[in-house]
């Protein structure tokens, strides 16, 4: 039987393995402000570093305040040196809540999103 | 044994020729929540994936037994929601009064799944799917594999905390998967030296209580984790089986099994503890762990893709 689970495996990976290449669903590394922070004073942009490179076409953050309004400046754009990091600018932010929604596309097509709060103010 | 397993990789190496550059999807996520592959409970989702090995150093038995099992078990989008599984096991068994120790094969089983849906703000999803555990293709003189298939239609879902008020946030981390499953035997008795052995139907539940401290970095709070211990998901699983008829009914049995998972970006490495839920499940203890490959991450270009769409 061993023998033979073996020789399934490696008749599979010899197909797939040709045109294969490790790339991977792009996961949220860090973000500043940090997920889940307090800040004294309101933040010029949101960064989010990825665990991939990311697509810049299909690749956004959107950032609303309590009442759902955008405070984003509309534009985000991903690093000229640094593929895996994600910038939008911030309209000036009165102390409250924030949500920040992400939502990202690795370079190998995989589509992920996600979600994160932060507050300015005390 | 062997015709079916040549006929299953002619088919799959038919169906990866077919291969086509169609959108990867994502497995095991709804919305921010990333679901991991459990051991014991069914995930709710299709997937591209492979488990290799699961190893299981089971509880003794009651009679004396120790059985060790290594089994592989993969599963392959067919569409977006439609996929199939497959899996088998070597096992060997050590016997007391020096016995000679058993090695063979269990039965293959194989498997179609349907995702029901997907629902990304409440971190929800279930799936439907047709289980089949097949009649002689395991070792059934020397380890008592089934010489009769089993019909189990099966229910499996997930999900996320992540839509508590934010004023919980250390309970938005938690995820519940679970699953129900009935077992039809399309033979009720088997003859064996011992006599007449009576399969009943079975009703099996199970659900695993996860911890995900990947989402409680990413998506909550930043409390600071970093590699590795931002990718851990302690998790505790437990699955029963009650027999409804034939002279079993009610003899329940099961593990509550505790352990730890470490999912990374291409595979997911985890270990658990099994500890028998009564005298009729085992005695003493055993564990297990088991290396699972995310096959839509390491060959996002083809095998990881479905076969057929987007």
């Amino acid at each position: 039987m061993t023998h033979r689970v073996s020789g399934f495996l490696l008749a599979c990976f010899l197909v797939i393995g040709t045109g294969g290449v490790a790339w991977a669903h792009a996961f949220l590394d860090h973000a500043a402000p940090p997920v889940g922070s307090t800040l004294a004073a309101p933040p010029p942009v949101i960064r989010i570093w990825f665990t991939q490179d990311i697509e810049p076409a299909f690749s956004g953050i959107e950032v609303t305040d309590s009442a759902g309004a955008r405070v984003d400046d509309g534009t985000p754009r991903v690093d000229d040196r640094d593929r895996t990091l994600l910038i939008v600018g911030l309209k000036n932010l009165p102390p409250g809540e924030y949500k920040v929604h992400w939502h990202v596309i690795s370079v190998d097509t995989h589509a992920t999103e996600g979600n994160f709060t932060f507050r300015v103010g005390p | 044994m062997n015709r079916p397993i040549q006929g299953l990789a002619a088919l799959t190496a038919a169906a990866l020729a077919a291969l086509a550059a169609h959108e990867a999807l994502a497995h095991g996520f709804a919305g921010d929540r990333f679901f991991p592959a459990t051991i014991l409970t069914d995930d709710p989702f299709v997937a591209d994936e492979m488990s290799l090995p699961t190893v299981t150093f089971n509880p003794p038995g009651a009679d004396g037994t120790h059985e060790t099992d290594a089994e592989f078990d993969i599963a392959k989008r067919l569409t977006h929601d439609l996929g199939i599984t497959f899996s088998d096991q070597w096992e060997s068994i050590r016997q007391p009064g020096g016995l000679p120790t058993l090695h063979g094969t269990g039965g293959i089983t194989t498997g179609v799944q349907y995702q029901l849906f997907i629902n990304a703000p409440h971190e929800a999803m279930a799936l439907v799917g047709f289980q089949q555990n097949w009649a002689h293709t395991g070792s059934v003189q020397a380890l008592g594999a089934p010489d009769y298939t089993t019909l189990s239609p099966v229910f499996d879902w997930g999900k996320g905390m992540g839509d508590l008020p934010e004023s919980l946030p250390w309970l938005r981390p938690f995820a519940i998967t679970g699953n129900f499953s009935y077992d039809f035997p399309l033979k009720t008795t088997s003859y064996g030296p011992n006599g007449a052995v009576l399969h009943p139907n079975n009703f099996n539940y199970g659900i695993a209580i996860e911890y995900s401290l990947e989402y409680l970095q990413h998506h909550v709070k930043d409390v600071g984790l970093s590699a590795p211990f931002d990718r851990l998901i302690p998790v505790i699983e437990m699955a029963m089986t009650t027999p409804m008829n034939r002279g079993q009914g009610g003899q329940t049995t099961g593990t509550v099994q505790p352990g730890l998972i470490w999912a990374g970006q291409y595979y997911e490495i985890s270990a658990e503890a099994i500890i028998p839920v009564n005298s009729l499940s085992g005695h003493g203890y055993g564990g297990l762990v088991q290396l699972h490959f995310f096959l839509d991450d390491i060959f996002p270009a083809t095998f990881g893709r479905p076969v057929f769409g987007n």
